[in-house]
């Protein structure tokens, strides 16, 4: 007898042909995520077990953290001995009081019983020992899982996990990471769809300092928990702003501010062989999220620009930032880029075709190349 | 080249402190309070510690309480006395004072106590009157801070001595003004410091009290510092201060001028290249010796603080303590400045070790970071 941690998988279930591959990519990334805790991590009969780890309760975080897993169960494996797997099934149920069911499960059919018998006589000896106990087969409190497969494995509490699709199945992206609530939202939302994900962040010295950087370095750590690493491109900025600043009318300085960020973005993303951008976005949140905004600064790009936050509210939006515990870290009041020369009065119904001769007194190729080419890269292990 | 202007957030340990530490901790480490040997070497030199510490203040007929730093002092000298006296009572406090200070008397004022604020003047002086006024109304409390830690205000430490005359207790900051501005106890019954501020370690500070105020410690335990202060001695801290005081010292009574000179010289240097710079506060020579606040008209303070990060040149725009906050200044502003002005704000603060090299490179620097910042504004 051992104990053992149960993982069920969420939508991989409903890939075709190339499950074994997304199953793969599962099972690698549960490897990683138990690595510090020492967990055996196999896979069998759709079904992935961690054993030997040092610390349930560690394991359990850690597994339910990790994209692609639907739910954990804290379980028993025995031996396939009748006896023993039930009295290791009254022990488990001894705590609990309220209703439950049995569902025996038997995939060795060479075992004695079949699942309706097994389910049968484990749910009267279960409740012989606990009076607290009463069986209700349509809507138990408390569900008790017997199978019986190469071992056999019980369990009863199941936990849910954060879901989503294996961390690295869904390709490379690149996140506009400002240090605002939004954008690490932003990143999480995609990367629980298994994106691979860079973050690249404007610094603009002297109007932004030290402890700006240091608070995205920190919001990427607390991303890269989820990914294990990333690589975070710090593009000096102030060049672009000052440029912009002086040759642009006030009005729409902050959406040519955007439409440089993004062409900058792109290049730095085509780097780190990504596919799309993924911005913070949530439209009308202000000037720049508009639709005719929106539809200006994706003109200058030819990847997707995902925005998965595009239909939150903000309190939808710091909920999520909560969960993930970005949001303390995005409180905190330093100035970021996008503040630096704030218009009093912006536009928020742009024409794109206005943009042209409003950025024609810039030389964009060569501020955007100058930018590309001295930012900073640096890689953000995970806490 | 690198200029470290930001001394009034903390100085370098010098080398006599390190070499203090280093030794207390390799060999001098027994505990003061135990009864063999190296234990009452160790005693001894706490107390010859205290002696030499109190003696540019003239202290003789006061006690030193170490302490873990001047907020600690401060908190301690003002809740530690009030606690002592008998029912509510009036309690008066500039408006420019540090934390540690106006927290403490933000928490009598929560206990029910009448806190009278004191405002200052344009130049940062107090309200005299208004003291005299809260005087009149039974105070039995005033605290006042001997240096500005933002503006390098001075406070004329005899005057308040003569206008309290034994109505009240006086307690005095000092941590901006230890060993850089002259004081005497005769002017007060309460004085903090801090080592950091004096090239000392962190972690240690004092406050010294005139015999016969009665005080309630904040801390309590094993009655080390008279009862005042339990928990084991910080002997590293206290070597570690205690050397660098010395050194401090040592430099002799020219050295509060030549700091003086420094400081006029940088003005000196920035006004050159910056001819609209404008002084916050009094007149330089007035102010203490080391510490000036000035405004770079429609640059914010933080921005040029970031441009002269870059050059190695490192200063703030408020004090260190309040400088995250992103808030602007409450000395400033209490002093009468609009909050959109007060944001220009700069500190430079300085120490007897600094160089004129330093002096001149920060001062050069300056000009062309101006010139560039002022071009791009906010419209």
């Amino acid at each position: 007898m051992r104990h053992v941690l149960l993982v069920r998988y969420g939508e991989v279930f409903l890939k075709g042909a190339n499950r074994p591959h997304f199953l793969k990519v599962l099972t690698d990334n549960i490897k990683k995520a138990v690595k510090p805790l020492h967990g055996h991590v196999w896979l069998s009969d759709s079904r992935v077990y961690v054993s030997d780890f040092s610390d349930l309760d560690a394991c359990i975080d850690r597994v339910s953290k990790v994209f692609g897993v639907y739910s954990v169960s804290p379980a028993i494996e025995l031996n396939k001995d009748f006896e023993e797997i039930a009295a290791a099934c009254v022990e488990m149920m001894k705590p609990l009081s309220g209703t439950f069911k049995v569902f025996g499960k038997r995939s060795d059919k060479k075992f004695p019983m079949n699942s309706m018998e097994i389910g049968m006589e484990i749910g009267g000896r279960v409740l012989e020992a606990n009076p607290n106990l009463t069986v209700d087969v349509h809507k138990p409190q408390h569900r008790l899982m017997v199978e019986i497969r190469d071992m056999a494995y019980i369990c009863v509490e199941e936990i849910k996990a954060v879901g989503g699709m294996p961390m690295g199945t869904g390709g490379k992206a690149a996140l506009l990471l400002s240090g605002g609530i939004d954008s690490p939202v932003a990143g999480y939302q995609l990367m629980k769809r298994g994106v691979r994900l860079c973050a690249i962040h404007f610094q603009s010295p002297p109007y932004t300092g030290e402890l700006a950087k240091d608070k995205v370095l920190q919001l990427a750590k607390k991303l890269a928990y989820y990914s294990g690493g990333m690589r975070v491109y710090m593009v000096p900025f102030t060049k672009c702003q000052l440029e912009i600043h002086e040759k642009c009318p006030d009005e729409l300085g902050t959406l040519i501010t955007r439409r440089f960020m993004m062409r900058i973005a792109e290049k730095l993303a085509k780097d780190f062989g990504a596919l799309a951008l993924i911005t913070g976005e949530s439209l009308g949140q202000v000037a720049s999220q508009t639709m005719e905004a929106l539809t200006c600064t994706d003109a200058v790009v030819d990847m997707p620009v995902f925005r998965p936050l595009i239909g939150l509210d903000k309190t939808e939006i710091m909920d999520i930032a909560v969960k993930i515990d970005t949001y303390d870290t995005s409180i905190l009041p330093y100035e970021d880029c996008c503040t630096v020369f704030t218009p009093r009065h912006p536009v928020t119904r742009p024409k794109l075709a206005d943009m042209p001769k409003v950025e024609e007194k810039l030389d964009t190729e060569a501020l955007v190349a100058e930018a590309v080419e001295n930012t900073e890269v640096l890689i953000v292990e995970p806490e | 080249m690198l200029a470290y202007l930001d001394n009034s957030a903390t100085t370098q340990p010098c080398e006599a402190a390190i070499e203090a530490m280093t030794a207390c901790l390799r060999e001098g480490w027994h505990n003061p309070s135990s009864v063999y040997r190296p234990a009452v070497e160790a005693f001894r030199r706490v107390r010859e510690a205290r002696e030499n510490l109190l003696k540019p203040i003239r202290g003789a007929n006061c006690d030193l309480i170490f302490t873990s730093g001047g907020t600690e002092a401060n908190n301690l000298a003002i809740l530690g006395t009030v606690s002592r006296m008998r029912g509510r009572q009036t309690v008066a406090v500039s408006a420019v004072e540090h934390p540690s200070v106006s927290a403490a008397f933000e928490q009598l004022r929560d206990q029910g106590h009448d806190v009278r604020v004191i405002g200052v003047d344009m130049t940062g002086q107090p309200d005299w009157e208004a003291l005299e006024r809260a005087l009149n109304d039974g105070a039995s409390l005033v605290s006042m801070m001997q240096v500005n830690n933002e503006t390098g205000v001075k406070l004329d430490a005899e005057r308040l001595h003569k206008l309290v005359s034994g109505r009240a207790l006086i307690h005095v900051d000092g941590v901006q003004g230890y060993l850089r501005v002259p004081f005497d106890m005769k002017w007060a019954d309460l004085y903090s410091f801090s080592g950091h501020k004096l090239h000392g370690p962190k972690g240690i500070g004092g406050l010294v009290v005139k015999k016969g105020v009665k005080l309630s410690p904040r801390q309590i335990g094993g009655g080390q510092e008279n009862g005042l202060r339990s928990g084991t001695e910080n002997t590293p801290g206290i070597m570690g201060l205690n050397a660098a005081a010395l050194e401090l010292v040592k430099m002799g009574e020219d050295m509060p001028r030549e700091l003086m000179e420094k400081k006029l010289r940088l003005i000196e240097g920035i006004r050159r290249a910056v001819p609209d710079v404008v002084i916050h506060g009094p007149a330089p020579e007035d102010a203490a010796p080391h510490i000036v606040n000035l405004g770079f008209p429609n640059v914010r303070g933080e921005v040029m603080l970031h441009a002269l990060e870059a050059e190695n040149i490192y200063v703030s725009t408020g004090s260190a303590c309040s400088s995250k906050k992103l808030k602007v200044s409450s000395v400033l502003t209490a002093m009468g400045m609009a909050p959109a002005k007060a944001e220009w704000a700069v500190r430079f603060s300085l120490s007897p070790h600094t160089t004129e090299e330093e002096i001149d490179y920060a001062a050069g620097k300056i000009g062309n970071i101006y010139d560039t910042l002022k071009r791009f504004q906010r419209r």
